[in-house]
């Protein structure tokens, strides 16, 4: 990660008069042009659609689908997570690039909704990573969507969205519960202690008893061991 | 020169060809694929363990959850499954109603399955056209069980409550005024049969649409001819059923041979394809959106003609009505014990299998003579499809994984259960 201490980052005072100005406007045009990270789990993958398309027409908004994380402003959780998707969804979060939004949809991933006993869901999502707005109902309809989207706008515009800056100032809260989940070993390819320095995020909450047990167990990255196995041989060194 | 391996590709889970969440490690010689697995499990929510803790008739609603494309077929296989084990059958208006909802949901998943499969193709107005109509469908849903989506309309012993005599209609909004209105209530000004009926004589042109697009375009066919064949032997072997063993050309439909509810009263033909190809899987598909259209239509002709109970009248499996409910210690008791206790069944087993659109839906339940199943054993027809990722992929460029992923037409859902 020594990259990352390339990218320049503006922390200099300004003294334009202007600039609160600026501020709004640039609030002002990123909550008009939204784009959704197209990345559906469980069953709000199909009253999404509807909300894209002709009846209810999302796009009049501003917000589109986007195929790719790294482009991408909102994350929307639609439904129930398992623990296995967890994993990815947290990755996936983690590779957004700032300032980005976690919409959860359907009452799932608002308290487990008709899956709270179940073993194999996560409850509460915002135990894992901030939530900017729950959808709740299991479906919401797609006028209901379109509401909520609506008030992640207004929200940003005003410039209340900010949950993610929690990620960085309460990692170890978010850390913990992770780990309570996925085991000690667990570890995401973004190292989001040096993000936080490096954008000058650090909270209270960044540093503690979670992320210390994550540098002990760290490993650097490696590129991920995908072989299907049987059939192969073993690489010639 | 430097040694060549196979390369490695993971594709999804967070891809928009992926359907959800499959995730398919690709291994690749060149751009050509030499092996594909599919891993699953990301959708797992243990549907079937939730089962054995609940009485028999709150699990319906996670039957809906189970494949959310086509929910109530869904419903249709477990409820049918509970009448088996109980020993009753629904009342003839109910099974006719049954028949005419698992048709409409058959069109809403095969117009689900177009949109995303062209989509993924490469198609964009199919998507915007198949959910148009969508929407009709869905508003069918609405009008007769109060939600979009998961219905929970099917009940052990009928269906929860007859079709209503007056369609929901838009009302005048800030936006939306005077004639407008009028033009967005015009087929909405009779019943619910009137409004699919309506719809039913649009259709058939709407699919001609369809059709026009899809069917004898030169890019379509590029994708889709000749990939994948599954000869119909294999197909058998491997377990398919549905879209899929008729796109092989084996004419093999629950709903002609081992008929349930009214498709023995209903006239239709079951489409079969020639080559087994993803081409004569869409073939296959689109002709069914046509039959199904036929069977809704007979449907309409039959309810309006025969009122009846949709219920039976027992009401130790079923709910009575709200007012005797209110007026009668009895059925006050009964309403009671259903809601909290629900009904036990006699010990045994029994399965019941109904043709959801994408093959056999099954449901096997063991009754241990509790209010709650002992054990309940979830066929989902996607599972054996997607085993069959590997074999149908095979010697395949990557981006005919796409194609083929799409003409399987997998939800999750169903799959990891």
């Amino acid at each position: 990660m020594s990259s990352i201490n390339q990218i320049p980052v503006i922390n200099a005072k300004r003294g334009n008069p202007l600039s609160k100005v600026f501020d709004e406007l640039v609030r002002f045009c990123r909550s008009r042009s939204l784009f959704i990270l197209h990345y559906c789990t469980g069953c709000g993958a199909i009253e999404l659609p509807p909300a894209m398309t002709s009846r209810f027409d999302m796009e009049r908004l501003g917000i589109q689908p986007m195929v790719s994380p790294r482009q991408a402003d909102i994350l929307l959780i639609t439904g129930y997570v398992s623990i296995k998707t967890l994993k990815r969804v947290i990755l996936t979060y983690e590779q957004m690039g700032s300032p980005k939004y976690v919409i959860g949809i359907c009452s799932c991933t608002v308290n487990g909704g008709m899956y709270w006993q179940s073993y194999a869901t996560a409850k509460k999502l915002d135990e894992y990573m901030p939530v900017d707005l729950y959808i709740a109902g299991c479906m919401p309809r797609p006028e209901a969507v379109i509401a909520g989207l609506q008030q992640l706008m207004d929200r940003i515009h005003s410039g209340e969205a900010n949950s993610w800056e929690d990620y960085f100032r309460n990692y170890d809260y978010y850390l913990g519960n992770q780990q309570k989940l996925f085991g000690d070993h667990w570890q995401t390819p973004t190292d989001i202690i040096t993000e936080a320095k490096h954008y000058n995020l650090m909270g209270e909450g960044t540093l503690g008893e979670h992320t210390r047990l994550l540098e002990q167990h760290q490993k650097p990255l490696e590129a991920l061991d995908m072989r299907l196995g049987h059939n192969l041989k073993e690489p010639t060194k | 020169m430097p040694e060549i391996r196979n390369f490695t590709l993971n594709f999804g889970p967070q891809h928009p060809a992926a359907h959800g969440v499959l995730r398919l490690v690709l291994e690749m010689d060149g751009e050509v694929i030499e092996r594909a697995d599919p891993h699953i499990g990301l959708l797992h929510r243990a549907t079937e363990k939730l089962a054995e803790s609940k009485p028999y008739n709150q699990s319906i609603p996670y039957m809906d959850r189970l494949d959310y494309v086509s929910m109530m077929c869904s419903e249709h296989g477990y409820v049918r499954a509970i009448e088996k084990l109980l020993g009753i059958e629904a009342p003839i208006r109910a099974q006719y109603i049954r028949t005419m909802f698992d048709e409409i949901t058959r069109i809403l998943n095969h117009l689900m399955w177009l949109g995303t499969h062209a989509l993924d193709v490469g198609a964009m107005t199919v998507f915007l056209y198949a959910f148009r109509e969508r929407e009709d469908l869905m508003d069918c849903y609405e009008a007769v069980s109060g939600t979009r989506m998961h219905a929970a309309y099917y009940r052990p012993g009928g269906v929860y409550r007859d079709l209503p005599e007056q369609m929901p209609q838009y009302q005048a909004s800030q936006w939306v005024t005077g004639r407008d209105v009028e033009v967005r209530n015009q087929a909405r000004q009779g019943s619910l049969l009137d409004f699919i009926e309506d719809f039913c004589n649009r259709f058939p042109g709407l699919v001609d649409e369809y059709e026009t697009l899809l069917t004898d375009n030169r890019i379509w066919k590029q994708r889709t001819v000749g990939i994948a064949v599954v000869s119909p032997e294999r197909a058998m072997q491997l377990g398919f059923t549905g879209p899929m063993l008729r796109g092989s050309g084996i004419a093999w439909d629950l709903r002609k041979k081992q008929s349930y509810a009214a498709y023995d009263k209903v006239d239709f033909d079951i489409p079969v394809g020639k080559e087994g190809d993803c081409y004569d899987r869409y073939l296959v598909r689109i002709e069914e959106l046509r039959q199904s259209n036929r069977i809704i239509q007979q449907c309409i002709d039959w309810l309006r003609k025969n009122p009846g109970p949709v219920m039976l009248d027992d009401n130790k499996i079923t709910v009575p009505s709200r007012n005797e409910m209110k007026d009668d210690m009895e059925s006050l008791i009964h309403h009671f014990k259903l809601f909290t206790e629900g009904f036990c069944p006699p010990v045994g087993e029994a399965y019941a299998a109904v043709e959801a659109p994408k093959g056999e839906f099954g449901c096997y339940i063991i009754s241990d003579g509790a209010n709650k199943p002992y054990r309940l054993k979830i066929r989902a027809p996607g599972f054996p499809h997607l085993a069959a990722m590997d074999e149908m992929v095979k010697g395949h460029m990557l981006a005919d994984v796409v194609a083929v992923i799409g003409s399987m037409d997998v939800v999750f859902g169903e799959i990891d259960r």
